[in-house]
């Protein structure tokens, strides 16, 4: 008895231990785990031999690339030259870049023809060209060549279609097989297709064309502009909708569309889905059947429901009170909707498989805009319903950053495109991405400045950076006497007691040289004296000698004690991108004249304050010289006056900010009768 | 099993009874049985690795003993690519779907060994590398092994190298693949495309409508948007530890170590080195090197012998030339050594060019202007220089220096095309560790002034000084752009006064009860408060004047990001304790406002709630102290700017005292204040307050000017 129990006993744990030894694998995967089993995941295996593997390219031929018997560089050069043409040009082949060598980058328009009709847009266009830094009257000094046929309608069955291009471009001495020439399109093709010919051979002009198709779109080459009306204001431009940072957005609704919907024809699978995202509460997408002459004959069920529902709902209003716009492809890819959104900031949600985004080669459109699927529609109000609200604040404010910088008006539209092109000429000169998409923005960050972000005044925070611990001072002196006056000498010594002060230059604006360096104060800083112009606007003139970030800009009659000096540079490094300084002005509208009009009386506001005695950062020197038009500078010259409130505009429109007044006191100038 | 259950119940009990032998052959029985069980159980429940998963479900096998699969001379051949293909038009977005992750599912194909009618091998089975790449999509959040639910399709055959494979076998190898379905959402990876003698940029594999990921496509045959570019790997990365080196000149300004250049591009390089001297080296391959030096570790000039590539680090620039193609490894050495690459190599397509900013780290030179470059080089500045140096090792580390780092780059690339709306930003594929910890980015970065009309939202916390806190209200409900009041009552043993006996006010009050007495309770995103602008305000600051609480709301209009408010602080660095102090005597210098009156914008209550880093909102509820500073290094903290302090005043509670207010004088008060300083500079990791000397005033402050025409005649002074 015994011996058997213990046999039987000795059986089965014999048995249950080689159960669990060699069969737990099996029991575990088949038996009481089987959920386990679909997670544990057959992974790419670990091969025994996988250190024995053989590399994919010995180091000899990874590093020995390149066969000397291969073509040299200059006759693959030259191949590809006669290749890449056409519809396969980029910049290396179709684009001549010794023109712009000489002279830098200029353009030129053609002389407008008088039975010539322009459009109101296109002759906008060539308004803002010929206003920009970058016109050129001479067409031997250009780099960029700009036709004066209009090129924006190109729909043949439109009354603005112009005919015959071909024969006319082709009569032009200049076109050059299109070489360095520069076409605007806004409408190509017609129905049914919507293609993208525009009946003429563009050759090997660079075109710059809105709702671009990425497969005809030339990457590096065209560019894609956004579609504007011919109502777009030509300078200037509305402001952005949004006033406010609400979090959570406090918009009534969450996504919005009204539009037409295409019964038929090319665009019709979107704009007829649209409909099915429709909830009647915080997702309104309306369409309307109601479009071209014969649309009751390919009107379906839901037409008259459609149409009945879309009035009830008014787009203005939309806009206004969504968080989110839909802007789907219409015939053609881009469409009016895309910048109403933009400046309604209500963050477009684009439909439009295949559109190459307007200046996508400088614009992150991964910032502002919800770049959305036409194939994936349903999935688009719960991939809204999804975003954060932090991130929903950001994109709204990157809306109206890029509206206002880029698009509000046609001068920015033509100027981004003119930067574009102008960034390919010079590639180690040009701006990188974060200036493009930061504020203020690629065309008030100038390469020809610097590259780098923290020489500018906008990007201390952002880049981790902080301005200079010096400053300059900068002293404009229009002493007759041919000596430096009692006030000018009073002056160097407050400002070089300063401990901030790095040097001093002076701008000797008389037609009298400046005296002799012995005749100038000792000061433990360096003066440094610059023989001027009598030009008023010199004063803004970037000079090699300004090395410091903070410029303190003074005149000659100016009276400031060291330690005002030395706070108004503590303040200026709170705000390095504003002017500021002591005495102050301001602007008002006249109600009864209907203009604007200065005061300089005690008021309880300021807007202005005047480079008599104010810091600033040194990049706004350039900004006056290079960026802002000619004409307004010569003004300032014939004026000889008003150069400090045009610098006070310029910051102003720059930043959007207004200037900082430090110190109690009104008065610093050095009146005579106070000496 | 009887027997099993008999002994088991009466086990313990029977012991003694039983012989001594048989007791111990009992014992040793059991604690094998308890011995297995317990191995059994450790095996189930222990936490799995990876590895010991894998060990499970694939035998440990060598590459070797994959299946053989025989392909037909006459299967079929995929089309070439299609150079119009796009992600809208070629890749199938349904496969992916909709999840709340926002990834993409990949899946791998198992390896097998292709070989034609005649049993000769198609290619290397698989490359070191290729095996490396396919680890990492293994291991990665991105992979699946379910084919049914896969995004995107990796086949494993290896098409690294197109020189070690054969292009017709290999393209028939890619068409046999289960879900090949004319290659879409097939990703394919090649670093060496083009053979002898034309060197085409992308792989001459036909492959349909797969995806590629390629080394030194041209702008020809890249496909934008849809392709991705990548580097060429270059096997050094892993073998060589060039520890990073810190920016700032080098011995020598520009440096071409390439050893196959064509000689038209050598001699103009040559007549770079003649005009500029020692700042230009060009170094070739060594001709006279004794036998066992590996080749491609050494560089020469003249006689000179240079370590490569360590001789990379010596270098501010280094050249970076095409050869017969355009992708060249000698890029990834030249960023993992800092020195910023000069790339002339017209038409290339630079490595994740679709997100990465080559800008910030590279110079780009079209070939015609290879002769300017010393002087293009020299107009660079040397701040931009050392950021590019920085920029060069940081791509490098992220995205070039293994096989994992370009698999999970491309995928990712990938994946943001199909969640655009979840895809990485610019900031974070660009910005290297150092610039992410050292900048800010201001949410509230648009400089919007909000319309005065709006007015703001008082939030008084109040606990049961009610007669205090009714002065409080009627002194605030004075300011005109006060649009509503909203009082939080933090005591839940008492109720709020009845209606009717709060002061009556022009504006709505609410009070809001709370569950917990919390100080956290007073920065609450109330759905109540409607306005941007908010007032924190104490129940006992009494002493504010209208004038000054409307002028104070001015101020922040135009500051809308910053706390803008009326009590100063500062925090100093104690030397003798190391550490932060709490200062509240008067001083020159400014870095907090207390919230006990401030104007802030409503962001911040929802970054306090919501986004308070580490414990510090728990910690200040426990401690019922110092929300008000916690509040100042937020905002500090996510801005970058500092406090506006508005007004001269001092005193805000009682008039008749001499000092500052009683409280903050207190010692054991100031030690708490400086202890949490102290704390919260430590869960931010950094001070993130700025100190600064300046306040605001209005504009006609003090002036000798007729009271009546002040916009704010009535600012105290002390």
């Amino acid at each position: 008895m015994q011996t058997r129990k213990k046999y039987i006993f000795l059986t089965f744990l014999a048995s249950w231990l080689l159960l669990f030894f060699f069969g737990g694998d099996q029991l575990r995967r088949f038996a009481f785990f089987s959920r386990r089993k679909v997670e544990a995941r057959r992974n790419w295996p670990h091969w025994t031999d996988r250190s024995l593997l053989k590399s994919f390219a010995d180091p000899e031929e990874l590093l020995s690339d390149g066969d000397p018997s291969l073509p040299s560089p200059r006759e693959r050069q030259a191949a590809r030259l006669s290749v890449y043409k056409n519809s396969r040009c980029r910049m290396e082949t179709c684009f001549d870049f010794s023109r712009c060598e000489k002279h830098g980058f200029k353009v030129f328009t053609y002389p407008r023809e008088r039975d010539q009709p322009l459009s109101e847009s296109y002759s906008k266009i060539l308004t803002s060209i010929e206003r920009s830094r970058y016109y050129t009257p001479n067409p031997e000094e250009a780099c960029l060549f700009i036709l004066s046929i209009d090129t924006l309608d190109r729909d043949h069955l439109s009354g603005q279609y112009v005919r015959n291009v071909d024969e006319k471009i082709r009569s032009f001495p200049l076109w050059n097989g299109g070489r360095n020439h520069l076409i605007f399109n806004l409408y190509s093709g017609t129905w049914p297709n919507y293609t993208e010919d525009l009946g003429f051979d563009i050759g090997q002009a660079i075109l710059a064309k809105a709702s671009f198709y990425t497969e005809s779109f030339r990457p590096g080459f065209d560019i894609s502009i956004p579609l504007f009306s011919k109502d777009h204001p030509q300078r200037g431009g509305e402001k952005g909708w949004l006033y406010q940072d609400s979090i959570p957005p406090k918009k009534k609704y969450l996504l919005v569309f009204k539009g037409k919907r295409y019964l038929t024809g090319i665009g019709s699978g979107t704009r007829n889905a649209l409909h099915h995202i429709h909830n009647g509460k915080d997702i309104i997408s309306l369409t309307t059947c109601k479009h071209g002459k014969d649309w009751e004959k390919h009107k379906d069920t839901r037409c008259d429901k459609d149409n009945v529902d879309y009035e009830k709902f008014d787009y203005q209003e939309l806009l206004h009170n969504s968080t989110f716009c839909i802007v789907p492809r219409g015939r053609r890819l881009g469409s009016f909707r895309f910048l109403e959104a933009l400046q309604a900031a209500c963050i477009p949600v684009l439909l439009s498989n295949g559109w190459e985004l307007p200046f996508a080669e400088a614009i992150d459109w991964g910032k502002a805009a919800v770049v959305g699927n036409e194939r994936l529609l349903l999935q688009i109000p719960s991939a809204v319903r999804c975003i954060h609200p932090e991130r929903v604040l950001a994109f709204q404010q990157q809306t109206q950053f890029l509206w206002d910088a880029y698009f509000s008006s046609v001068d920015k539209i033509v100027h981004t495109t003119l930067e574009i092109i102008k960034d390919r000429l010079l590639p180690h000169r040009s701006r990188s991405r974060f200036l493009w998409n930061t504020l203020p923005g690629g065309l008030l960050a100038l390469p020809d400045f610097s590259t780098h972000p923290g020489d500018f005044p906008f990007y201390y925070l952002q880049h981790g950076s902080s301005p200079s611990e010096k400053f300059t001072a900068f002293i404009r002196a229009v002493s007759p006497g041919g000596a430096p006056s009692q006030p000018l000498l009073r002056l160097i010594q407050a400002v070089s007691r300063s401990q901030y002060c790095a040097q001093i230059v002076v701008l000797w604006s008389c037609e009298k040289p400046p005296p002799p360096s012995e005749k100038w104060p000792q000061s433990t800083v360096p003066v440094t004296i610059i023989q001027g112009r009598e030009k008023l606007s010199d004063r803004f003139f970037p000079y090699a000698a300004i090395q410091t970030d903070a410029v303190l800009s003074l005149d000659e009659h100016t009276s400031l004690s060291t330690s005002e000096v030395d706070f108004a540079f503590v303040v200026w490094r709170s705000f390095p991108e504003r002017i500021v300084g002591f005495p102050t002005r301001s602007h008002f509208w006249d109600p009864e004249q209907r203009r604007w009009g200065y005061t300089s009386k005690w008021t309880n506001e300021l807007s202005i304050v005047l480079t008599a005695a104010a810091f600033y950062h040194r990049y706004y020197h350039n900004l006056f010289t290079e960026y802002l038009p000619a004409g307004l500078r010569e003004l300032v010259d014939g004026l000889a006056a008003c150069e400090d409130i045009l610098m006070n505009v310029l910051v102003a429109a720059v930043t959007k900010l207004p200037p900082i007044k430090v110190t109690q006191r009104k008065q610093h100038k050095e009146t005579v009768s106070q000496q | 099993m009887c027997a099993s259950a008999k002994y088991n119940t009466r086990g313990p009990a029977l012991i003694p009874r039983m012989k001594t032998k048989h007791r111990i052959y009992y014992i040793t029985l059991f604690s094998i049985v308890l011995l297995g069980l317990i191995a059994t159980g450790m095996f189930q429940f222990w936490p799995h690795s990876i590895e010991s998963s894998s060990d499970w479900t694939v035998e440990k096998r060598s590459v070797h003993d994959v299946p053989v699969v025989k392909l037909p001379a006459d299967s079929p051949i995929p089309e070439r690519g299609d150079l119009s293909c796009r992600m809208h038009t070629c890749f199938d977005v349904y496969r992916c779907g909709f999840n709340p992750k926002n990834k993409i599912k990949v899946y791998i194909y198992s390896l097998k060994k292709y070989v034609d009618e005649y049993g000769t091998s198609v290619s290397n089975t698989i490359s070191r590398e290729y095996n490396e790449l396919l680890t990492a999509i293994s291991d990665s959040e991105f992979y699946t092994d379910d084919v049914n639910r896969a995004c995107l399709f990796v086949p494993s055959v290896d098409v690294l190298n197109q020189n070690a494979l054969r292009i017709k076998e290999t393209a028939q190898a890619l068409a046999q693949l289960s879900r090949w379905d004319r290659g879409t959402n097939h990703l394919l990876f090649n670093m060496l495309p083009g053979g002898p003698p034309d060197y085409n940029t992308a792989l001459d594999v036909p492959r349909d409508r797969a995806l590629l990921a390629g080394g030194g496509f041209s702008t020809w045959t890249y496909r934008q948007g849809y392709d991705v570019s990548i580097p060429v790997y270059s096997p050094l990365s892993g073998e060589v530890d060039l520890p990073e080196r810190g920016p700032g000149p080098r011995r020598y300004f520009i440096l071409s170590s390439q050893m196959a250049l064509h000689p038209e591009y050598r001699s103009e390089l040559e007549a770079l080195q003649a005009e500029n001297g020692e700042s230009v080296l060009i170094l070739d391959k060594c001709t006279n090197l004794s036998d066992g030096v590996p080749a491609v570790r050494k560089r020469c000039h003249k006689n000179q012998v240079f370590d490569y590539p360590q001789v990379l680090q010596e270098s501010t620039f280094c050249v970076v030339l095409r050869g017969a193609r355009l992708g060249q490894a000698v890029l990834s050495d030249v960023l993992q050594a800092g020195c910023v690459p000069v790339i002339i190599a017209d038409s290339y397509i630079l490595p994740f060019s679709e997100v990465l900013d080559w800008k910030r780290a590279s110079v780009v030179i079209p070939e015609e202007k290879m002769p300017e470059m010393y002087s293009i080089l020299q107009s660079v500045p040397q701040r931009q220089i050392e950021e590019m140096q920085r920029q060069a090792r940081w791509f490098w580390e992220a995205y070039f220096r293994s096989m994992k780092a370009i698999a999970l780059a491309t995928l990712q690339i990938i994946n943001d095309r199909i969640y655009p709306y979840a895809a990485i930003s610019y900031e974070e594929w660009n910005d290297p560790p150092a610039v992410k910890w050292s900048s800010v980015s201001n949410p509230l970065f648009l400089p919007l002034i909000p319309p005065q009309s709006q007015g703001f939202t008082a939030i008084v916390l109040t606990y049961d000084r009610v007669e205090s806190l009714f002065r409080v209200i009627t002194e605030v409900s004075k300011v005109p752009s006060l649009s509503k009041l909203l009082v939080v009552w933090n005591n839940q043993n008492k109720n709020p006064p009845e209606d009717s006996l709060w002061p009556k006010i022009r504006v709505p009050l609410k009070v809001v009860r709370t569950a917990e007495n919390k100080l956290s309770n007073r920065f609450f995103p109330y759905d109540e408060i409607e306005t941007e602008a908010v007032l924190a305000i104490d129940d006992d600051i009494i002493m504010l004047t209208s004038d000054e609480l409307q002028f104070g709301y001015e101020v922040w209009r135009e500051f809308p990001d910053r706390l803008v408010g009326y009590p100063g602080r500062l925090h100093l660095w104690d030397h003798e304790m190391n550490k932060w102090k709490y200062e509240s005597e008067w001083t020159n210098e400014v870095s907090m406002v207390l919230t006990g009156a401030a104007f802030y914008h409503k962001y911040f209550n929802y970054l306090y709630t919501y986004k308070m880093p580490g414990d510090i909102k728990n910690w200040v509820d426990a401690h019922m102290n110092c929300e008000d500073i916690a509040m100042n290094f937020l905002v500090a903290n996510v801005t970058g700017k500092s406090v506006i302090k508005v007004t001269p005043r001092k005193k805000f509670k009682c008039p008749e005292c001499t000092a500052i207010d009683g409280l903050s004088l207190d010692q054991t008060h100031m030690v708490e204040r400086s202890e949490c300083i102290n704390k919260f500079a430590s869960v931010f990791g950094t001070m993130p307050l700025k100190v600064v000397e300046h306040r605001a005033d209005p504009v006609l402050y003090k002036d000798d000017f007729p009271e009546k025409l002040k916009s704010f005649p009535n600012i105290g002074s002390l």
